[in-house]
């Protein structure tokens, strides 16, 4: 058997996920997380808060909720739960940026939280800030 | 002329020296499968007191060599040599846990094959003359091998149904050279097999032509009939693993289906969200030196052979892009 036909052969064998339930679990969960940030929108402007004041006080207390949850053990069941739906929300990120700060606490608090803190959410930053650069040259450049 | 080899890949022993003790400790999940009454010790955390998981890891390897002797009965200062590895980098929880042992060793490599091949090397040593008391050592752990080879524990990611759960777990065994069995009697050394598979998540499917391959040769080395085991067992296959390993063997001719099982398969539930199976060097360790030592010992088996199975890649390969290349080695042992 060669490696092409023996790759076909693993292929069949391997079980897919399950897709519709793990997309139906996504949407709820991720709803939901939405739901609650949407909550804090609506009770910041209720205090009278502006918009744009309620939306980053929003973004700061998913984000503490986001890392709360993960340094109470919480969030990586969450997140084999639900899967992108606990992923994708500022939640996630925070998880990503607290889970390897912790894990890696015991190599101390410079090589170790602080060098290894961004090992998932880095290359999220690094891609993120380029492309929005280039966005952002190119609408300056439309704009003329 | 070689008296004791037997065809290209297979060693058979004059004096085949005796499963003397075994011993093992698992972590909690481990502790709450189907395998838990034959533990020695079962965690119940699986930091066990330490600062980290890889000192954790070490310290099960510690107490696992002291437990080992004592459950032969033979004082730690009669052994000859210590064989041990495990998953780490530089395999720091082996070389950790017996350092204050005091007892020469040689540290082995062979990924979650290292029961069978420390177990092979501490055969020959015994039947070679060099050695009267051989002790072969084992671990891994679920959250000392996920950061090295996968994600921090608490970050919420999901797994697809062909990942393994990698065993928190050290098994030791100690083999001498006088004894009532059960006996190493033969070893068949595995060679490098790698069909190419790059998905760290589908280890099983890496790794079981590397088994079909090692079961394949001992078959032919030997010329034993195929219904000669009790059991052949191999290391951490997984239920898909296991599945391939059958199909390659059966389309070569070899029809063991019915007593060809997997230690990866063996330590979880179903239920216990392991997916495909257990993993790591641990798993094999700890079902041999649990449930398949006790099995022999009561005669409920008598033949059996044992084949660990190891995937030889490293975080780096994985990033790079490289395929995984796979061992496997295989040990029978027989009472009487």
């Amino acid at each position: 058997m060669t490696g092409d036909e023996y790759k076909k052969y693993v292929d069949s064998k391997a079980p897919d996920s399950k897709l519709l339930r793990n997309v139906i679990r996504a949407f709820s969960v991720g709803g939901l997380i939405c739901v609650v940030g949407q909550f804090f929108v609506n009770s910041f402007s209720r205090m009278g808060f502006d918009m744009d004041v309620s939306a980053s006080l929003t973004s700061m207390t998913m984000i503490f909720l986001g890392v709360l949850f993960t340094g109470l053990n919480l969030y990586d069941d969450l997140g084999r739960f639900a899967g992108a739906g606990s992923i994708v929300p500022i939640t996630g990120f925070a998880n990503s940026i607290a889970s390897p700060a912790m894990e890696y606490k015991s190599e101390g608090y410079v090589l170790g939280v602080g060098a290894r803190m961004f090992l998932i959410a880095g290359p999220v930053l690094v891609y993120g800030i380029s492309a929005s650069i280039i966005v952002g040259i190119l609408h300056y450049l439309l704009k003329f | 002329m070689l008296e004791k080899k037997l065809g290209k890949q297979t060693v058979i022993f004059k004096q085949p020296p005796t499963i003397a003790a075994t011993a093992s400790i698992v972590g909690p999940k481990e502790g709450k499968g189907p395998l838990a009454p034959y533990f020695d010790q079962i965690l119940d955390n699986e930091l066990w007191g330490e600062r980290s998981w890889e000192m954790a890891e070490s310290k099960m390897v510690r107490e696992v060599l002291s437990k080992t002797a004592l459950n032969a009965s033979k004082a730690v200062s009669r052994i000859d040599y210590i064989l041990a590895g495990d998953l780490l980098n530089q395999c720091i929880a082996a070389s950790f846990g017996v350092r204050e042992s005091g007892i020469p060793m040689f540290g082995v490599f062979g990924a979650c094959s290292t029961m069978g091949e420390t177990m092979s090397l501490g055969a020959m040593l015994i039947d070679g003359g060099f050695a009267s008391n051989v002790v072969c050592l084992t671990s891994s752990h679920f959250c000392s091998a996920e950061r090295q080879f996968r994600f921090p524990l608490e970050l919420g990611a999901q797994r697809p149904p062909t990942a393994q759960w990698t065993v928190t777990g050290a098994g030791g065994v100690l083999l001498s050279s006088e004894g009532t069995g059960p006996f190493v009697k033969k070893i068949t050394t595995g060679k490098i097999v790698d069909m190419g598979i790059k998905d760290q998540n589908n280890m099983g499917a890496a790794m079981a032509p590397a088994a079909a391959d090692t079961i394949f040769a001992h078959f032919e080395d030997t010329g034993l009939p195929q219904d000669y085991y009790d059991m052949i067992v191999t290391g951490d296959l997984g239920r898909i693993g296991r599945e391939i390993a059958d199909d390659l063997l059966s389309s070569n001719g070899i029809r063991i289906g019915s007593i060809l099982n997997d230690c990866g398969v063996m330590i979880f539930d179903m239920k216990q969200d392991a997916h495909s199976g257990g993993s790591g060097c641990g798993c094999s360790a700890t079902v041999f030196a649990g449930f398949l030592y006790d099995r022999l010992k009561k005669g409920k088996l008598n033949k059996i052979l044992f084949v660990p199975t190891g995937a030889l890649l490293s975080p780096t390969s994985v990033q790079q892009g490289e395929s995984i290349p796979c061992i496997a080695h295989a040990v029978a042992i027989e009472n009487g």
